[in-house]
């Protein structure tokens, strides 16, 4: 059974490496600030007992007054998994840091966010839209498309 | 002496030039275009471009009832329905903490396998197709696929989108004739399989196209998040019915095959091998088949409490997951599909590059990919 690591218990250890990087934790998942979302990723990849190696999933939700990016984490070797937020406000030019970097994985993910919540991701290779066309309005899935 | 007409060859040059192939062509399974860069035969760099088949189901998803999301859910993988809608169900019920009957858990086992079996049907003989075998193995494939084809008819009324899971077990319990049905085919299966093996496992010219080419590293398998065949072809065991067992599958015993080096030949093998799996599974799951309800009382429109749950299953393509959110009302506040096959893409590149065109196109069609989940 994959275990899911408490998210507080891991904010702890993120809190005592990067001050001031954790907004908010829960047993289910951790908040932490964008500035420090690089800084945390690489600790928790890196880090010999966490080594989470595989990034399962990213994805964006659209709370009108901020944006939520998810990364589901989970570790091959340990078999466990753990829920990393991070919050963007604002609605125009948001962007966050890219992890293409640590887990290629995020290479479509990140450009889906991109295309379809206007989230853009800074060092990713090939930041363009995915599924819908260059010069494409708008970004579909927040909530105030089409209204 | 030096000779001059040497000399000339020499000084000419060659650029690399890029190819288009697709998005409407026999070996892209669907519409899809790579945008390959071409020295000579050789493939330089190679772009997935697609998002011709974007129906937005994401956003659709959104403004449905939590029932009325199955049937969209159908046409994301659509040589594999029942998974997608068992993921969702999944997904849901554990948003919701909704329990299942005992008998609709097992009835979704036998169902999630044989789709398995008709999938990994689809994606051997597609493959072998690519190979060279022009339709006579894929016929061969769909020889069988068709008597499991039959059986999910017999229980939903459809050939390939089913709509048959509902939330909290099924809509209806499968029909008299299903369970004969089936033990028929779980009888013929093996001989069937045993036939692909004699025809195909030594075969030269499948060795000679298939073995060592389009290799993937175990570590870059990780690190693209691949799943599924793809990743235990690369020799990484992981199978999320073993490692993060959902529904009852901790309760069957089963093998999880891998690959050894990652090439094309071991994700053709690791199909064979699974589809023998799923039919031990199914056989264990017809002998301890209990009768009783197959759903549990479920309101007429669901409505969850405000959160979120990830819930995945491993599709028949990799790790098919189902990300709601839930604002307590009747429809998905967000609901985002992590699509095994989109992700499997991801490797194509790292596979592809150094290879000929020819290779190209049976690396492609060994990671199997779905447009309708890709684009979604």
């Amino acid at each position: 059974m994959t275990v899911a690591l408490s998210g507080k218990e891991i904010a702890t250890k993120i809190e005592e490496r990067f001050p001031g990087s954790v907004v908010k934790s829960s047993p289910d998942s951790l908040v932490v600030k964008s500035e420090f979302l690089l800084d945390v990723a690489t600790f928790l990849k890196t880090t010999p007992d966490l080594d989470f190696d595989y990034l399962t999933a990213i994805t964006a939700i659209d709370y009108y007054d901020r944006f939520e990016v998810v990364y589901q984490l989970t570790s091959i070797k340990h078999n466990h998994s753990l829920m990393v937020k991070t919050h963007c406000y604002g609605r125009d030019n948001l962007s966050l840091p890219s992890v293409v970097g640590l887990w290629r994985g995020a290479d479509f993910q990140e450009r889906e966010i991109y295309d379809l919540m206007g989230i853009s991701f800074d060092g990713h290779p090939n930041m363009k839209r995915i599924v819908l066309w260059e010069g494409f309005e708008g970004h579909p899935l927040r909530k105030d498309y089409g209204t | 002496m030096r000779d001059t007409r040497y000399a000339r060859i020499m000084v000419l040059k060659t650029e690399p030039f890029i190819l288009n192939i697709g998005p409407v062509h026999p070996s892209t399974h669907g519409v899809f275009r790579m945008r390959t860069t071409l020295d000579g035969e050789v493939v330089v760099d190679v772009e997935p471009v697609f998002g011709y088949l974007h129906r937005g189901i994401e956003k659709l998803a959104e403004e449905r009832t939590y029932t009325g999301v199955i049937p969209l859910t159908d046409r994301l993988d659509y040589v594999a329905s029942m998974s997608n809608n068992l993921a969702y169900c999944l997904a849901v019920e554990k948003l919701a903490g909704i329990s299942v009957p005992e008998r609709a858990e097992y009835l979704r086992v036998i169902l999630a396998e044989l789709q398995r079996i008709a999938s990994h049907l689809i994606a051997v003989g597609a493959f072998l197709n690519d190979c060279g075998a022009f339709f006579t193995p894929f016929l061969y494939m769909f020889r069988e696929r068709e008597k499991i084809v039959d059986l999910f008819e017999m229980v939903s009324g459809q050939r390939l989108l089913y709509n048959y899971m509902r939330i909290g077990g099924f809509n209806q319990d499968v029909p008299d004739e299903f369970l004969p049905a089936l033990d028929k085919l779980l009888a013929q299966m093996p001989r069937f399989i045993e036939e692909y093996e004699r025809l195909l496992k030594e075969n030269e010219i499948l060795l000679a196209r298939a073995k060592g080419v389009g290799i993937l590293p175990k570590e870059v398998a990780i690190n693209i998040s691949a799943s599924g065949p793809v990743l235990r072809a690369s020799g990484v065991k992981w199978d999320i019915r073993k490692k993060d067992p959902y529904s009852i599958y901790d309760r069957f015993d089963f093998d999880i095959p891998t690959g050894e080096v990652g090439d094309c030949y071991d994700r053709y093998r690791v199909r064979v091998e699974e589809m023998r799996q799923s039919l031990r599974i199914i056989n264990q799951a017809r002998r301890q088949l209990p009768a009783g309800e197959v759903k549990s009382e479920v309101p007429h429109l669901v409505r969850p409490p405000a959160g979120e749950a990830y819930a995945h299953i491993e599709a028949p393509k990799g790790e098919l997951g189902f990300h709601l959110v839930s604002d307590n009302s009747i429809a998905p506040y967000r609901c985002h599909i992590r699509a095994p096959s989109l992700l499997n893409l991801t490797a194509l590149r790292d596979m592809a590059i150094g290879w000929k065109v020819a290779d190209l196109i049976i690396i492609f069609g060994s990671i199997d990919i779905v447009m309708g989940e890709i684009d979604r």
